[in-house]
């Protein structure tokens, strides 16, 4: 692997640097002009967010420039960290502990160890192998008290948590003709779909009316769906020359991503809404957990990278 | 008293195991001498509720644990010379008005007077470990110890989820996101009898469970 610096990454950072200076300058500047108390707290957490982007940001860019294994090692953290938020919030039994141990320890693991490898095999070890032995292992425990809940949810957990999350770094395990470094689809992706919730989020704020889902997600209106979508899918066809799609492409594959991560956002409410909490957690200021952050990238990342493999994989 | 090199960095890796959550609900913790008293679900708690004390407050902070079980080989280099902590010696009838009553008087005495005017403990009444389901009635050594040192503070706190990462019988952690919630302080009346003053130290603490 030769350590070089692709110059169309170095741009593409750049103008996410130039975004996030622009936010922060409009967030110090709303801070200094919006007398409204009420509108205060909004405030404050939009500039908490921002100052998590920033940080998020520097993270993402130091390990994308490592090379793969900075990435793997960064998006298997994120999946551990995810997981425990999730487990931390899924009511689980004494006789669960083995099977945990082996959630976090052996398979999160072993997944992204896979994916090092370059392996494509990393596809079927969670849904299948994973999937019988988390039952397997239980029964075994001899607890059957909610046995199928229990076993359905640490299923999920890996699943949401590890599987579809892994997929996001397996893009640079995708050999993709005559293109390359595939660090820039991971940007791509990371672009269009985070940005996609930050639109979403900005344009709930300035225009929505209409809820989509009270029940589920009380933030979330067509208006901000819509322009959020929009918006992004428009950013994500202007960038098509750093990835190997047609400019037409570029546009249905934002769109594709848009809409998976809309769905992720909505299911993880719905998760949340069940369990009766907020957030997921609080590591990440003004953002909550890192599952709150992720939930997008969760349906979005298996998708992306299915797509690519289809019709531009070698 | 400054504390062991190793206890730092095992009470920080106990931190980053058990993500634990600090929160002090009424007031802000305080200098001075204090007994600390949760619920008990985990060879951890003793670290993690240690780990979530301010710094200073650490080094005059000792545990109490069982003589039995933990004065052999490497059990003791942990108890003993990392946290420091008073050996006491358990006896199953501890909380009964029995017989024994007077012997477990003069351990709490050993106690209190090893404790002297400045060092705090940290105490599970439960005696032994549960598994969180419930907190189990509390053993009668808090009260006792609030006779020898009237006025003595007290500051509940509830460890949430230590069962779930490391529970009684297991060795290999499971990295669930732990929780450690303080209460206000408190103090054992003049006049409150054992059976009063042992409900309210146990309700006191079951009030901080999180749900």
């Amino acid at each position: 692997m030769t350590f070089r610096i692709d110059p169309q990454l170095e741009l593409v950072f750049g103008g996410v640097i130039a975004l996030l200076a622009l936010s922060s300058a409009i967030g110090f500047v709303i801070k200094l002009v919006v007398r409204d108390p009420a509108a205060q707290n909004t405030i404050d957490n939009l500039n908490k967010r921002i100052r998590a982007w920033w940080v998020m940001c520097v993270i993402f860019a130091l390990t994308l420039s490592i090379g793969p294994i900075g990435s793997l090692v960064l998006f298997g953290l994120i999946s551990f960290l995810a997981l425990r938020e999730y487990i931390t919030l899924v009511p689980t039994r004494r006789a669960d502990h083995h099977t945990l141990f082996w959630t976090f320890f052996v398979f999160t693991p072993l997944q992204y160890y896979l994916i090092g490898i370059k392996w494509l095999g990393f596809m079927i070890v969670i849904p299948v192998y994973a999937f019988l032995f988390i039952p397997a292992a239980m029964a075994l425990a001899g607890d059957t008290k909610s046995f199928l809940e229990r076993a359905a949810k640490i299923q999920w957990g890996l699943m949401i948590c590890v599987y579809c999350l892994s997929y996001a770094p397996a893009l640079l395990a995708l050999e993709v003709h005559g293109y390359g470094p595939n660090a820039k689809l991971l940007l791509y992706l990371v672009i269009v779909e985070q940005l996609s919730d930050v639109l979403q989020y900005v344009w709930g704020k300035l225009a929505g009316r209409h809820k989509i889902s009270p029940e589920v997600s009380p933030n979330k209106t067509w208006e901000g769906f819509a322009g959020g979508v929009l918006s992004a899918t428009a950013v994500g066809t202007a960038l098509w020359w750093m990835t190997p799609f047609s400019p037409w492409a570029a546009a249905a594959i934002s769109l594709a991503i848009t809409l998976m991560g809309f769905a992720g956002g909505l299911v993880m409410s719905a998760i949340k809404r069940d369990r009766g909490v907020k957030d997921y957690g609080t590591l990440i200021e003004g953002h909550g957990g890192i599952l709150d952050r992720m939930d997008s990238m969760i349906f979005a990342a298996p998708v992306f990278f299915h797509i690519v493999r289809f019709f531009y994989g070698l | 008293m400054s504390a062991h090199p190793l206890a730092g960095a095992i009470a920080g890796a106990a931190r980053i195991v058990s993500g634990a959550h600090v929160t002090w609900l009424d007031s802000p913790p305080e200098p001075g001498q204090t007994v600390y008293f949760a619920n008990h679900t985990s060879h951890l708690d003793f670290i993690v509720l240690w780990s979530s004390l301010p710094a200073a407050l650490r080094e005059q902070t000792r545990p109490i644990a069982a003589q039995d079980y933990w004065e052999r080989g490497l059990r003791r280099v942990l108890a003993v010379d990392v946290f420091n902590a008073l050996l006491v010696r358990r006896r199953h009838s501890a909380g009964s008005d029995s017989g024994n009553a007077g012997e477990a008087r003069e351990t709490i005495a050993e106690i209190a007077a090893a404790m002297g005017e400045h060092t705090s403990l940290i105490i599970f009444p439960e005696g032994t470990r549960g598994t969180g389901e419930e907190v189990a009635p509390f053993k009668s050594g808090l009260y006792y110890l609030c006779r020898e040192k009237p006025g003595l503070r007290l500051v509940p706190a509830y460890i949430h989820n230590m069962n779930r990462i490391l529970p009684k019988g297991e060795f290999l952690p499971v990295p669930v996101i732990s929780q450690v919630t303080f209460g206000a302080p408190m103090s054992a009346g003049p006049a409150e009898s054992k059976a009063e003053f042992l409900t309210r130290a146990r309700d006191a603490v079951c009030r901080l469970k999180p749900e």
